[in-house]
């Protein structure tokens, strides 16, 4: 199998592509002409201070908010993505910063919300739900027990997996996520990286967010740095350090180009 | 990624006699609570509290109440709030009541009595409710006003529709087949009340054996046999007293006379006959039964409450938030009609004050059955013995005779009450 970097050098259609994508809110440019792409088996960063823009970016491609100037391609063809149920209709899966779960209900109904499994009478099969989420809870986080309880109860690691199941389980091909690793102690985030490597393997491609420059480098194949709302550029991660990384943050300055 | 190894079940722990069970604690409270005020009551009363013929009117006057509460559980629930539900049942009231006794028999023709006139006031109501509501939920949800806003004018201007359609005169007498609705008029009687227990029985039961059944078949966790044989047990009881206690009460000898007049025979001496259970008791089950379905085993019940806990989260998720609060909107609109036939067939007339501060009646019970007004918790058994108890204190009071000030004071207490010892129960369980 083709790495992602041989893919992008064999000149193979990218899995996602968003083309000059610009959005407004009250006048201020939030994200303004900013283009990225996306190979199969790929994690691309995107990196930034707050308020750089790369949430607002990331959520033109979820569905949360709607782009008013470009355009989005997956697998080279162009798409309308106007809602969080266009984004799922495309494989696009988004894990949130804030973690989008209803706090109220236990894992499998989280796990399911939206997809639920039904019986022959069209009725929630709540047994079949709680016995697929011991399943693949089984495999992402072999620790968790609490799943007779709402997630309210349970640990901010513990919610992230809940968080990771859900796009893993429906057999994303796009991944989105929001700084997944912000609330997590050390083992949980070593658990977080495990699982991004065994995406990728499948092929599925990630936009990881991060304001860490140390977990992109350890994560990603190629970043994509944003200031003030444009594109500072993008690089592989192979051919910068640490230090190009921090400048384009903080400089908004790209190592590529000639000075 | 295929081979999977799925979570190890942990062995049920040992808990006491109701972890046991599995009981819901804060069910066993209310009906605690209700158990107590009636015991009370029938003290003061000298046993009249507890008397056959009270029991079937205090179910009898619950029911308006109880089936608005069963919707308002899902408006509040999804974090919304219904102010209009009394003025929207008199608004269909007067709609129905208008229906039956001017437009189908004159308008259209058909004459009073005849046997069409119930069904298509029945069809025409529960439209209009349906309509009323699902507009309401539309400028809710699409429109983005406020619940509170827009059901704060739906409660002025339902109330005053009704008031325009009838000129503010009572209406009535009400078609006598659509009066069958109100209670007295319409009963099972005994043997068909019997047989309407022996099915709930059996009904119980199969949800019992089928829920134990889905949980065996992944090797879930199982009650202890005894535990699931003993709640059968009470299920049954329950079930056949409440039908027992309703065919205890017997049709006034003066009354059934005159019932045998009307048919043209002779009453035979000594005879007595139970009514047994009213048709409006039987449509509040029939409403509690699907509503508990519905927010328990469908999806629009589960949006409902993931919603609730988290709207960002569900709209997210992919659910279409506002059309669901289109429909839940509608669905309570559909309630107040329903609640509008039983009540102004109780009456056997549409008064202009037809459920006037029934929307505070239909909230309060349904905040005293544990729906938190944050949203995302809440029950239709709930609102249902919410409804009990605030119908209880309200006929015990005026039968103890207490002052009519000092039973609404009373009762506005026991809301404040209610909801604070809830907040102490949450923050014992360690639930939000």
């Amino acid at each position: 199998m083709q790495t992602a970097r041989e893919l992008r050098a064999s000149g193979a259609t990218p899995l996602v592509e968003m083309k000059d994508i610009s959005i407004a809110f009250g006048g201020i440019k939030a994200v303004d002409s900013v283009s990225v792409d996306l190979y199969p088996g790929e994690v691309v960063g995107l990196l930034g201070h707050n308020g750089a823009g790369k949430s607002t970016l990331i959520k033109v491609l979820s569905g949360a908010y709607q782009k008013d100037e470009g355009e989005i391609f997956i697998d080279g063809k162009k798409v309308e993505i106007e809602n969080p149920r266009d984004a799922r209709a495309n494989n696009i899966e988004t894990i949130y910063q804030t973690l989008a779960l209803a706090d109220n209900l236990d894992a499998a109904s989280n796990l399911f919300l939206g997809r639920e499994m039904v019986t022959p009478m069209g009725l929630v099969n709540d047994a079949a739900m709680e016995a697929e989420c011991r399943k693949i809870m089984g495999r992402l986080n072999p620790n968790f027990q609490k799943f007779n309880e709402p997630v309210s109860a349970l640990s901010g690691g513990q919610r992230q997996s809940v968080a990771i199941a859900r796009a893993v389980y429906f057999n994303a091909r796009i991944l989105i996520m929001d700084e997944p690793t912000a609330a997590l102690g050390p083992h949980e985030t070593q658990m977080v990286a495990d699982l991004i490597q065994q995406l990728k393997a499948q092929g599925i491609g990630i936009f990881l967010i991060d304001h860490d420059v140390h977990s992109v480098m350890e994560l990603c194949d190629r970043a994509s740095v944003m200031k003030n709302g444009k594109l500072v550029g993008t690089v592989d991660i192979a051919d910068v350090t640490d230090d190009d990384l921090l400048s384009m943050i903080i400089l908004g300055k790209n190592p590529n180009e000639a000075e | 990624m295929t081979d999977a190894t799925a979570q190890p079940i942990p062995k049920k722990n040992d808990g006491n006699l109701f972890q046991k069970l599995e009981l819901d604690t804060r069910l066993l409270g209310m009906i605690g609570a209700l158990i107590i005020l009636c015991i009370g009551f029938n003290f003061f009363t000298d046993g009249r509290f507890l008397t056959p013929r009270n029991i079937f009117n205090l179910t009898i006057q619950t029911v308006s109440v109880a089936i608005m509460a069963c919707g308002m559980v899902f408006v509040i629930v999804n974090r919304h709030i219904d102010l209009s539900v009394g003025a929207l049942l008199a608004t269909t009231s007067a709609v129905m009541a208008m229906m039956q006794t001017q437009i189908l028999p004159n308008v259209v023709g058909l004459g009073l009595g005849h046997p069409m006139i119930w069904i298509l006031t029945v069809i025409v109501g529960l439209a209009v409710g349906t309509l009323i509501g699902a507009f309401q939920g539309w400028m809710i949800g699409y429109l983005t006003i406020p619940a509170f806003i827009v059901t704060l004018g739906g409660f002025l201007v339902w109330r005053n529709v009704a008031w325009y359609l009838t000129s503010g005169q009572t209406i009535g007498p009400l078609d006598n087949t659509f009066l069958m609705f109100g209670g007295t008029n319409g009963t099972l009687g005994a043997n068909w009340s019997w047989a309407f227990a022996a099915l709930a029985c059996v009904g119980a039961l199969w949800a019992l054996w089928s829920a134990r059944r889905a949980k065996a078949a992944h090797d879930f966790p199982v009650k202890p046999l005894w535990a699931e044989l003993t709640l059968s047990g009470v299920v049954i009881a329950a079930i056949v007293g409440f039908i027992a206690v309703l065919n205890a009460y017997h049709i006034p000898t003066r009354r059934l006379e005159r019932m045998f007049e009307d048919r043209g025979e002779v009453m035979p001496e000594g005879l007595t006959v139970g009514y047994g259970l009213p048709v409006s008791v039987l449509i509040l089950i029939v409403v509690a039964v699907t509503m508990t379905i519905v927010a328990k085993r469908t999806r629009f019940g589960r949006y409902i409450f993931a919603t609730g806990g988290n709207p960002d989260a569900a709209e997210l998720s992919g659910i279409n938030t506002r059309r669901l609060t289109v429909k839940i909107f509608a669905l309570m609109g559909f309630l107040c009609a329903l609640s509008a036939i039983v009540a102004s067939a109780r009456l056997s007339n549409h008064t202009n004050d037809i459920g006037t501060l029934d929307e505070l009646r239909v909230i309060a019970a349904a905040v005293i059955g544990g729906t938190a007004l944050a949203g995302g918790f809440g029950t239709i058994y709930g609102a249902i013995i919410g409804a009990l108890i605030m119908q209880s204190l309200q006929s015990g009071m005026a039968m103890v005779g207490v002052d009519a000030p000092f039973q609404n004071i009373v009762v506005g207490t026991v809301l404040v009450l209610a909801v604070f010892i809830d907040i102490v129960y949450r923050k014992r369980v360690g639930a939000k």
